[in-house]
């Protein structure tokens, strides 16, 4: 168990969990070192503000911890990271204005914000000229640093939402006047329609642009999900810097299957297992930064620890990683980054509540796979208990009545219900015994 | 010696069956609970009858003060009473003395038990019987403890135990000895029961302290006799004489010593209980969050809805054979992991459990509370016969129903349905596919109801078979 981005912080016990993880491998220390700059003044680790530690407020509703998230700003900043991304519709919302709040305890040219016009369905020009008004209130300031369009995916989706509405006009004025210092967007989605995107570089000249990048999605993307050396190749073809999201896959690369995780160690025994999918996207020069979503201290500190007097990863390392990338393809994990855009579920289900049990069970070998194997009756009572502890019965997987609203919500291209429907078989078989 | 043994092996007795009621062991001893006399008498289970009596005729009232978890109970609230006078030194410690047998009261509760279990009036022989009303206590601080207790099973329990506990402090084994149906029939064979204790006049002082320790109140010190039909073999008596003049030994059948007949001067309060119906309303307001994301939605709880008929465990055979022989003593209910099982608070059934489908339904490799119902209520049945037995049929209110109202494309029930007997159907003159219901293959096990996304009332509905039959 490595520390990383892996908490997901959903509900009460989903955070707990994330702690004991991120405890594991390191304490309070004092780090030193030079923080890695691809581009000047920009730290390499940039902190993803997706992700802030919560805790139960007196009504009993999960709230953002500001004390915490002022600590970790704090820490960050004088660790070197300084840009920081979030957007309006974060953690139900609040954590443009949770981020702000720590920021703004600092200089502002100490720190950069990176935030987004996140408007998904079919919306007004009004709408979208205030969300992004909103974010310059929110952040008290006259400027913001990066700023980019949510999640396009295809030519006709931001023609729909930005170009139509007058949006990108509007942007782009923006921009001229000084208000947005770059512009960009973030995508996920297949290679036919990044082509068409990447293809309106000539008119709108895009500053940056922030993909999905890592070991496993160099090569494995989910679904039809554009594979990583693609998209770095074009934009690294046309010199734009590249912003990396997910360079952890919400934490999955930080807690591997046992079996994987065993060769990492034996290689670098000192270093967490999150370290390498660090020092993966820091050995490729055009990115600008690469976005960790640190919940806890633990993370923050390990995450920093691979970028103080970066290492990077020679040609054999980064091929032992695409190796241990195909191995992970064997094990039927979902993958999803916990990154809560499709919740909430109309329906109550904890959609990445349930994937995070399930992966986790097959990570730590804790996955019953059939009646033979040594320890079965004691597994299976344990999987079953687990379940029913880490998801309330309502909110499990069989409650999903497959309304598919989720699915086209999810960035990685999952087939949600079909997922929580192969989970929920698994249950049962287990439930029933039927299992072989 | 006998008193050491006694206490040995009530205190398994009790922490076995607690366990029990706590949802522990019943692979290990789960044979504790059938031999509980009530229950087996129920269930017709005649070797555990015959053996308690045969071995009442034999020993006496043991029974009462090793297998009856209510009576060591009883002698466990009178043990922490001594116990607490000793620890605080008090002077003026507590002393039992000889109480008149309550004839009338004894006998005209046993004639009214027995009435009322043949009348299949249930509901007071429920609340009187001992290992029953033991069952509610644990049940109501195990259910209060994990919240999930309903109102009349906390208040039947508290006052059931407040009740026992008042009357141990004050009076022992008064309760034992004036109330309880099983005590009064058992007391019946050990007036003439073979081995028993007794006093030989030649070694008595007369110093009174066996009087004084004995907390059924059976023992006449002035004319040196022992109540036969109210000693609940404890041996306390036994060994608290230091003169030796107390002996268990064989006594030749003749004429037996009984206390004398005196009116009835105190009777035991009645109990009232109050039968409040806990309706707790969880009204949330979907709290809406346009497109933010993250968070979970607010799920409203399932409401029990109406039923034409009451639901009662697959082995029950029959709404009726089920009420006629449960003796609301909740093992059941602790044995159900599925929190299908709940006992009713309505005056007719009082206690006795019922099934309902809001938190869960009855699961088909499950058959926990046909297993460990020692009144035979609940026929032990198996995993396969399960899946043969009709205890209820589902039906569909397409004014619920997501698809059928145009709402959300759905099939849920019929995807769970483990008896394949949900079928979606394109309704004629309409797009929507919406769930049918084969009435010879449902069995009634619930997983469509506990599946619906209509809440909190569920769009398809559980009714139950008055009598159950094959499917």
């Amino acid at each position: 168990m490595g520390a990383g981005a892996a908490a997901v912080a959903l509900d009460a016990c989903t955070p707990d969990v994330a702690k004991k993880a991120g405890k594991a491998s390191t304490s309070n220390k004092d780090l030193h070192g030079e923080m890695l700059q691809n581009y000047p003044g920009i730290g390499v680790l940039g902190y993803g503000c997706m992700r802030w530690p919560q805790k139960r407020n007196e009504q009993g509703r999960n709230v953002i911890d500001q004390e915490e998230v002022n600590r970790l700003v704090d820490y960050a900043l004088e660790h070197g990271v300084n840009y920081f991304d979030t957007s309006p519709v974060y953690l139900g919302g609040d954590s443009e204005r949770a981020t702000a709040e720590a920021l703004n305890r600092h200089p502002r040219d100490k720190w950069k914000i990176a935030t987004k016009m996140s408007v998904f369905n079919a919306t007004t020009y009004e709408a979208c000229v205030e969300m992004y008004h909103n974010s310059l209130r929110i952040f008290k300031t006259d400027y913001l640093d990066y700023y980019l369009l949510h999640g396009i995916g295809t030519l006709n989706d931001f023609n729909t939402r930005f170009k139509d509405t007058g949006a990108m006009d509007f942007l782009l004025k923006e921009r001229e006047a000084g208000h947005i210092k770059n512009l960009g967007f973030s995508f996920h989605g297949n290679q036919e329609g990044f082509d068409q995107i990447i293809a309106l570089h000539e008119q709108y000249h895009w500053d940056f642009v922030q993909i999905q990048m890592n070991y496993v999605d160099w090569e494995h993307p989910n679904g039809r999900n554009t594979r990583a050396d693609y998209l770095y190749a074009e934009l690294d073809k046309r010199e734009i810097p590249i912003v990396i999201m997910e360079p952890l896959r919400g934490g999955a690369l930080s807690d591997v299957p046992a079996q994987i995780a065993d060769q990492l160690k034996a290689r670098e025994p000192e270093r967490s297992i999150a370290s390498w999918a660090f020092r993966y996207v820091g050995s490729f020069p055009r990115v600008l930064t690469a976005l960790s979503g640190m919940t806890y201290m633990e993370h923050l500190q390990d995450n920093l620890e691979s970028f103080l007097d970066f290492q990077p990863l020679d040609d054999e390392e980064k091929k032992f990683l695409l190796d241990v990338a195909d191995l992970m393809e064997d094990y039927p994990l979902v993958k999803c980054t916990a990154c809560n855009y499709c919740m909430p579920c109309p329906y109550g289900i904890n959609i990445p509540g349930i994937f995070k049990f399930y992966n986790d069970n097959i990570t730590a070998d804790t996955f019953v796979k059939s009646k033979e194997q040594k320890d079965y009756a004691r597994k299976r009572r344990k999987y079953l208990l687990a379940y029913n502890e880490a998801i309330p019965t309502v909110r499990q997987a069989d409650h999903c009545i497959a309304c598919r609203r989720c699915e086209r919500d999810c960035p990685q291209n999952i087939r949600i219900p079909d997922e929580l429907r192969r989970i929920d078989k698994y249950i049962e078989s287990l439930k029933r015994e039927t299992i072989q | 010696m006998l008193r050491k043994i006694r206490i040995l092996l009530a205190a398994l007795f009790l922490i076995g069956i607690t366990l029990l009621f706590i949802g522990i062991g019943h692979n290990w001893w789960g044979w504790m609970a059938k031999l509980q006399f009530l229950p087996s008498l129920l269930a017709l289970n005649l070797v555990v009858v015959i053996g308690v009596l045969l071995l009442t005729l034999l020993v006496g009232r043991i029974y009462c003060s090793v297998i009856c978890p209510l009576g060591v109970f009883q002698d466990l609230i009178i043990w922490i009473r001594r116990k607490g006078e000793k620890l605080f030194k008090k002077k003026k410690t507590h002393k039992f003395k000889y109480l008149n047998e309550h004839k009338w009261v004894r006998y005209g509760v046993l004639v009214i038990s027995i009435i009322s279990l043949v009348a299949s009036g249930q509901m007071l022989i429920a609340l009187i019987a001992p290992y029953s009303a033991y069952g509610r206590i644990v049940r109501s601080i195990v259910a209060a403890s994990t919240g999930s207790v309903t109102l009349p099973l906390l208040i039947t329990g508290l006052i059931t135990l407040i009740i026992i506990c008042v009357c141990a402090w004050i009076w022992g084994r008064e309760y034992c000895n004036t109330i309880c149906p099983v005590g009064t029939t058992l007391s019946l064979f050990s007036r003439v029961s073979l081995l028993r204790p007794v006093i030989d006049e030649s070694k008595c002082i007369n110093c009174g302290k066996c009087g004084r320790d004995c907390k059924a109140g059976c023992i006449d010190t002035k004319n040196h006799k022992i109540d036969y039909s109210r000693c609940v073999d404890c041996f306390d008596c036994i060994e608290t004489c230091q003169d030796n003049a107390i002996s268990f030994r064989y006594v030749a059948p003749c004429k037996c010593s009984a206390g004398k007949e005196e009116p009835d001067k105190v009777d035991q309060g009645r109990r009232a209980f109050l039968v409040t119906g806990a309706v707790v309303a969880a009204s949330a307001a979907a709290h809406a969050q346009d497109h933010m994301h993250g968070g979970l939605a607010e799920v409203v709880g399932k409401k029990d809805p109406d039923r034409t008929e009451r639901l009662v465990p697959f082995g029950a055979g029959s709404v009726k054979r089920f009420y006629d022989h449960c003796t609301a003593c909740q093992l059941c209910v602790s044995a159900c992991k599925n929190h299908v099982l709940r006992p009713s608070s309505d005056l007719e059934h009082f206690m006795q459990p019922y099934m309902s489908y809001e938190n869960g339904y009855c699961r088909p490799e499950c058959t926990a509370c046909s297993q460990v119902c020692p009144a035979g209520a609940i026929k032990p049945v198996s995993v396969e016969q399960k899946q043969t037995i009709k205890i209820g049929v589902a039906h569909v209110n397409l004014d619920l129903c997501l698809p059928a109202q145009g709402k959300d494309s759905c099939g849920n029930c019929a995807y769970h349905c483990p008896s394949g007997a949900i079928r979606m159907v394109r309704q004629q003159g309409s797009r929507n596919q919406i769930p049918t219901v084969s009435e010879d293959r449902c069995i009634g096990c619930g997983a469509c109801e506990n599946l619906c996304p209509s809440r909190p009332i569920s769009a398809i509905t559980v009714n139950g078979l008055s009598i159950h039959h094959n499917a």
